[in-house]
């Protein structure tokens, strides 16, 4: 029997292994059905449901165009001021991690080991770091600047490592044959190549900061995050409405904004 | 209008002709950038010299940490079961009710008018934090692991949902056509013409979700929605630091693993 008539008898999808991991998710899937527990949904829930929607259908709308320390708008400006530094920090601190796991660059263990690492800085929750930087600060914004920057420091290396990987060598060996260099070759070779895959993850990655600078509030690090918490304890509806429809609005137009220029950086 | 407040460069070639060299944007993007970090750095009170000088309370936590209590890992499996219970629930939900969601909200099946809203609901919901709706919905559901698992559906819907309209609006059109014209519904051209070409990335883009919701479902019971979260919150409060660590230990060694087991098959299904 030649080749080809093998691959004509092999069936065209491996039945049986897709039933064994079909199988093997619907067991695990029928494992975490118990993760449902009604016993504690109260009566009122329902009508707290509704407080919520009334809530942010008619927002407290004095609270979201307030200018002074208090107001809606500053802490907006406060949690995207966080997430500006903290992604700038983070990004400085990628740059060097993502070229030392490299495979392509450091031998294999060293490149092993610093992914070891970055995967354990990416793991341990922000919260976990929030508290620790408010020993070192003090609570307040400057805390949460330093958790954003460590968490993303774990999603920039990874794709910046992506983008090194990928880098093109025939470019560096031609300008070795004409004589470059070594800070030439990084100069033109090399920085051209990855410097708007970065800016564009790195944007990315700002995107996501304000999304997790919204929630280190919880643990007093600045941001919008705790006044809205504070309100949903209290279940002060109304202010939730007005700093969620806030909070809403900023990040979609940032997305919008970092989407555009992401798109123009990949297309050149 | 930048070229009209700097105009561009004129350049003479030798055969008479004048040509433009617009002049480069990067000074003025690299003004505004530092103009932002001043302003960010005025807003959030940094200053580099605490950092210098105290960073070192940083590491008292983690030297507390080691070595972690061994003891303490009875007390812990039954939460992180929890927790990776929740967000395989709310991921395996989320990933199925995320297709009919993409359907609606993809511009090429549905009317302009639905898809546009759809896109808008599911815009809004991704950009609610998990730790918002987790808190919304412990007054819903009670506290416990229901709240959390509702607030990981949530996010999956929107996330997974995201992803698969942009690959359904990137899909080949033309079997879907052929097979509306041969008399099926849109139902069912679907089904037929479109689901086999985004399945594979829709199938990655879950358990990529389901990886990242691990890591998120860690931190809800900070707001009683159940799982490790609680014992962390808990360990931070009593500032008993090596059962923190021991916590912090089992949670990056289940991130790992399961990180490993998907990474596995998203590389099987590309």
């Amino acid at each position: 029997m030649d080749a080809i008539e093998k691959q004509l008898n092999n069936p065209p999808w491996n039945l049986r292994y897709i039933l064994i991991v079909t199988a093997l998710v619907l067991i695990l899937f029928i494992w975490s059905l118990s993760a449902i527990n009604l016993e504690n949904m109260g009566q009122s829930g329902l009508e707290i449901a509704a407080s919520i929607i009334g809530g942010i259908l008619n927002p407290d709308l004095e609270l979201l165009f307030n200018f002074t320390s208090q107001g809606v708008m500053y802490l907006l400006v406060e949690t995207m001021a966080i997430a500006f530094l903290g992604t700038i920090i983070g990004a400085i601190l990628a740059i060097p991690l993502a070229f030392l796991s490299a495979s392509n660059i450091v031998p294999k263990p060293v490149a092993g080991l610093t992914r070891i690492i970055l995967i354990v800085i990416r793991t341990i929750p922000a919260l976990v770091y929030g508290l620790m930087f408010i020993r070192v600060t003090g609570p307040g914004p400057f805390a949460g600047v330093l958790t954003i920057s460590l968490i993303s420091i774990g999603m920039l290396a990874k794709l910046f490592v992506d983008a090194i990987e990928d880098l093109d060598t025939s470019i560096l060996e031609s300008m070795t044959s004409i004589g470059c260099t070594t800070f030439e070759k990084i100069r033109y070779g090399i920085f051209p190549q990855l410097f708007s895959m970065f800016l564009s993850v790195i944007i990315y990655r700002f995107d996501m900061n304000l999304r997790e600078a919204s929630i280190l509030g919880l643990v007093g690090a600045g941001g919008i995050g705790a006044p809205l918490i504070f309100a949903m304890n209290a279940y002060r509806w109304t202010e939730v409405g007005s700093i969620l429809i806030g909070l809403v609005v900023l990040i979609l137009i940032v997305e919008l904004f970092s989407n555009r220029i992401r798109t123009k950086l990949v297309r050149g | 209008m930048y070229d009209k407040i700097i105009p561009p460069s004129k350049i003479t070639l030798p055969n008479g002709k004048v040509v433009h060299e617009k002049k480069s944007r990067t000074p003025i993007i690299i003004l505004l950038l530092i103009i932002a970090t001043i302003i960010s750095v005025r807003f959030t009170n940094f200053e580099m010299s605490v950092l210098v000088s105290r960073i070192s309370e940083f590491f008292v936590i983690i030297d507390q940490m080691i070595p972690p209590k061994w003891e303490y890992i009875d007390f812990i499996w039954q939460p992180l079961m929890d927790t990776i219970k929740m967000s395989l629930l709310g991921s395996i939900l989320g990933s199925i009710a995320a297709v009919p969601a993409a359907y609606f909200a993809a511009s090429n099946v549905m009317s302009k008018p639905v898809a546009a809203v759809s896109k808008f609901l599911l815009s809004i919901l991704r950009t609610l934090p998990t730790l918002v709706s987790a808190l919304i919905a412990t007054f819903i559901f009670g506290l416990g692991t229901l709240a959390g698992t509702v607030a990981i559906f949530l996010f999956t819907i929107a996330y997974v949902g995201k992803l698969l309209y942009e690959q359904i609006e990137n899909a080949d059109m033309k079997s879907f056509e052929a097979m509306e014209a041969a008399g099926m519904t849109k139902i069912q051209a679907f089904r037929y013409a479109i689901f086999p070409q985004v399945l594979p990335n829709y199938l990655s883009t879950s358990l990529f979700c389901f990886e990242g919701n691990v890591r998120y479902a860690a931190i809800l019971g900070y707001v009683g929605a159940g799982g490790i979260g609680l014992l962390l919150d808990e360990g931070l409060g009593w500032r008993d630091y090596p059962s923190v660590g021991m916590i912090l230990l089992m949670l990056i060694i289940t991130v790992y693993l399961i990180e490993q087991v998907s990474e596995h098959f998203r590389k099987k299904l590309i």
